[in-house]
């Protein structure tokens, strides 16, 4: 059923014509990819995927498309031609590590265990604490970055 | 479901990604495509970490500094995106082809 979620909604944000409805696409699909998660017995990834993807990434994704759509959604085809090579190479990789996946044998461990959160949060702070910092750093980059982006050409400023 | 009904969806997930992101023509849904993938990723090393036996939690923390890595790339590239259309006037990825005359 999750899995349904997943896969539709990743076929429908690639097919449909209007972006509006491939972001609504896209936020079904992270909703399922949450579900998946808290399935995995790792609850603070499925709390993380709600908070950051659906919450955040999601708005800003809509946010952008109202910003820039011109009222024009009804092109000729949404799709580039070179879709026509795009297609068989994505099938050919799916089948070539799907039939991976499938013929490895896995050393499966009997029970599976959840993640707990208190484990998550001491090895984040002890064996990850570099990481944890330099991703630190790479946001306060991001947000420095997207401000200059974002912000207006000097000459249509208010004084 | 076991291990490789997940890897198989996470598969299925980022061939998914990569073919719109190769495909589609709007370079807002270029930068949705590769959230897909991303996220296609992020499945397989949840499931890695839930089944296979050494009992350590890389595989969530892992996906949760994918997330982080996620929104930062999402930040900066719909900042990109919304400046090339204020000079452009058109999200197609195609009209930009000053390069190339």
């Amino acid at each position: 059923m999750l899995a349904v979620g997943v896969i539709g909604g990743g076929l429908l944000v690639v097919t449909l014509r209007n972006i509006i409805h491939s972001a609504v696409a896209m936020m079904v699909c992270f909703g399922s990819l949450a579900g998946m998660y808290a399935l995995l017995g790792a609850p603070i990834v499925a709390a993380a995927q709600v908070l950051i993807y659906l919450g955040a990434i999601s708005v800003l994704i809509l946010f952008a498309i109202m910003l820039t759509q011109a009222g024009d959604a009804n092109l000729p085809s949404p799709f580039h031609r070179q879709a026509l090579v795009a297609g068989p190479i994505a099938l050919v990789f799916a089948g070539l590590v799907g039939w991976a996946a499938i013929s490895t044998d896995w050393h499966v461990a009997a029970v599976t265990v959840a993640v707990s959160v208190t484990a998550i949060a001491t090895s984040l702070f002890t064996d990850y604490a570099l990481p944890f910092e330099i991703l630190s750093l790479l946001l306060l980059v991001a947000i420095i970055g997207a401000i200059y982006l974002a912000r207006r050409p000097e000459d249509e400023e208010l004084h | 479901m076991g291990l490789q009904g997940y890897l198989i969806v996470s598969t299925l997930l980022f061939a998914i990604g990569a073919f719109g992101f190769l495909s589609r023509r709007n370079a807002i849904l270029m930068l949705i495509c590769i959230e897909l993938m991303l996220n296609g990723v992020n499945l397989s090393l949840v499931a890695f970490n839930a089944y296979l036996p050494p009992a350590s939690n890389a595989g969530a923390i892992f996906a949760l500094l994918v997330m982080a890595v996620a929104a930062a790339e999402a930040t900066v590239g719909l900042a990109l995106v919304i400046a090339i259309i204020r000079t452009r006037q058109t999200p197609e990825v195609d009209e930009y082809s000053d390069l190339k005359e």
